[in-house]
């Protein structure tokens, strides 16, 4: 019964893991909710998370909800091939067919997927971006790693100027310093830079969470504008379930390293099942 | 052999709802509902508050999820699907190509002007901007909001506007299976005669409608079926049973009190 999708996922994880530490075979026996506890008893392990299998599809927006410490930002840096997983695999579909784990890569092939393939925006701006460079330069920096044979500088640029118009910012303000630029303005460039390389799948950490809430609606309008116009499949990590149900249609809830619900949005609000979420939706403001 | 016209075939649906924080209980709500619609039919659920009406429309369209029971729903390309089991992505298909939900109270994105937001089920359907808009504005004439409030968020409208622009989101869909809760209860007369004409042409394209009400008798000329929920039991009538001999609320009111 059922009906197949049309489209294999854009991206596929499957039982990813990760053990901050030696590990030990106790380490995901006895930590995770069920223990109230992510540290392993036995050898003090930290399991940021482990088990974790989701799929993404285009056009498709999916939300990680769950408290600080419950894996979710660690999850989106394996995501994105900054971490090595303890266990498990990641496939992309433009890579080896949707077939090959993007673990197996060599370095090389690592650095170049993540330049091409993923776009990742941070909660703060200091780990996305060089705060001694220009917001050009900023946005310049993936545009000529993927281009490092013969970068031509009058595309490049002009690239930059697109990316700054499609992000609203100021075209004047391109060759200013990063630094000078407020926080909504320098996630807007960590947007831009994210969009630089035409990615396949933008990666989302909390990127409205230090903002004042006026400007926080103004970035939230637009990531959603970019979705809607580009139709990018969009992983999203957030504590703010308002911004959950904005922007995403399923959503996995995290807790201790572990999901402990998964749901179509609306559902997993409304009739929230796992006792952390009831308490979590309980506990939201609006 | 007889056409299969099943759009909706519902047996033994059961939702409880396990409360863990405070203290720890499961609140039943409907148990053994069943059900069968089958294409153009206009189903209408009645019955006191709280004892289910929405929960069972809330099931239907997974933001409830079922805890009991099967949601057989037959789709548009004749495959049957369980709506109480089958993955999230089917039911997001399904809500984009043919399950339309009118909630009680309009729920949009803040900062999007009302012709966006009834455009949008045609825009994530891939029709280009124009014609979406041209689609919503036609609509929204035809439900009698004013073109000055078109590119306004309906967040500020009244309540009766709200509601209108709840449907018309629903009815841009040209859904197979239209679930509507009290779609025309913060409506005056004539807005829900404007209401009642497009439901009424829906119908004519083979729409099937589940829908709660507490006053149907606006669309009584279109009712099919009425079905009367009671403490946990659900009992089927021929719409001029329901009405013709006591009217609604007083069957309502006899049996559940």
């Amino acid at each position: 019964m059922g009906v197949k999708c049309e489209s294999p996922p854009v991206l596929k994880v499957q039982n990813l893991g990760k053990i901050y530490g030696p590990g030990c075979p106790n380490c995901v026996g006895l930590t995770g909710p069920e223990h109230g506890r992510n540290v392993c008893p036995k050898c003090l392990s930290i399991v940021a998370f482990y088990g974790i299998s989701l799929e993404l599809f285009e056009a498709e927006v999916l939300g990680i909800v769950g408290e600080s410490g419950s894996g979710k930002s660690s999850l989106l840096k394996c995501l994105h091939l900054d971490e090595e997983p303890w266990c498990g695999s990641v496939y992309h579909k433009e890579v080896g067919n949707g077939e090959r784990d993007l673990f197996a890569c060599s370095a090389q092939q690592k650095r170049a997927i993540r330049n091409k393939l993923f776009g990742v925006v941070y909660q703060s701006p200091e780990v996305g971006l060089r705060m001694g460079l220009t917001a050009g330069a900023n946005i310049a920096e993936p545009l000529l790693l993927t281009n490092k044979n013969k970068p031509n500088f009058r595309a490049v640029r002009s690239r930059i100027l697109h990316l700054f118009h499609q992000v609203e910012l100021p075209i004047g303000r391109v060759d200013d310093p990063i630094r000078s630029f407020s926080g909504g303005m320098q996630q807007r460039v960590q947007i831009a830079k994210a969009l630089a390389c035409n990615p396949s799948v933008l990666l989302l950490d909390e990127p409205t969470s230090g903002l004042d809430v006026s400007v926080q609606a103004s970035v939230l309008d637009l990531i959603r504008r970019i979705q809607w116009d580009t139709g990018l499949p969009i992983v999203i990590v957030s504590h703010d379930l308002g911004v959950i149900r904005l922007l995403t249609q399923r959503t996995l809830v995290m807790r201790l390293g572990r999901v402990v619900e998964a749901g179509l949005t609306d559902q997993i609000l409304s009739d929230p099942q796992h006792p952390y979420t009831q308490q979590l939706v309980a506990s939201a403001l609006t | 052999m007889e056409e299969n016209k099943t759009v909706l075939w519902i047996a033994d649906l059961e939702k409880k709802f396990h409360i863990h924080l405070l203290g720890d209980f499961a609140l039943e709500t409907i148990k053994n509902f069943s059900l069968h619609l089958n294409e153009g039919e206009f189903a209408i659920l009645v019955g006191p508050n709280g004892i289910g009406k929405s929960t069972v429309l809330n099931c239907i369209f997974r933001t409830y999820l079922p805890t009991g029971g099967k949601i057989i729903y037959r789709s548009r390309d004749g495959s049957y699907i369980d709506l109480a089991k089958c993955d999230e992505r089917t039911i997001t298909r399904l809500r984009k190509t043919e399950m339309a939900y009118v909630t009680q109270f309009l729920h949009c994105q803040p900062r999007v002007p009302a012709e966006l937001v009834v455009a949008t089920p045609r825009l994530s359907q891939g029709i280009p901007m124009g014609q979406a808009l041209r689609e919503a504005r036609q609509l929204m004439e035809r439900l009698g909001l004013p073109p000055n409030l078109w590119r306004a968020s309906p967040v500020s409208f009244s309540g009766g506007e709200k509601q209108r622009v709840n449907l018309a989101r629903a009815f841009i869909l040209q859904p197979r299976l239209l679930l509507m809760d009290e779609p025309t209860a913060s409506l005056d007369q004539y807005s829900t005669g404007l209401v009642v004409e497009l439901l009424a042409e829906l119908k004519e394209r083979g729409t099937t409608v589940l829908s709660v009400f507490h006053d149907f008798a606006p669309v009584k000329e279109l009712v099919t079926k009425v079905i009367h929920l009671d403490s946990h039991f659900a009992q089927e009538f021929e719409p001029q049973e329901a009405l013709g001999i006591s009217g609604v609320e007083d069957i309502v009111s006899g049996r559940c009190l």
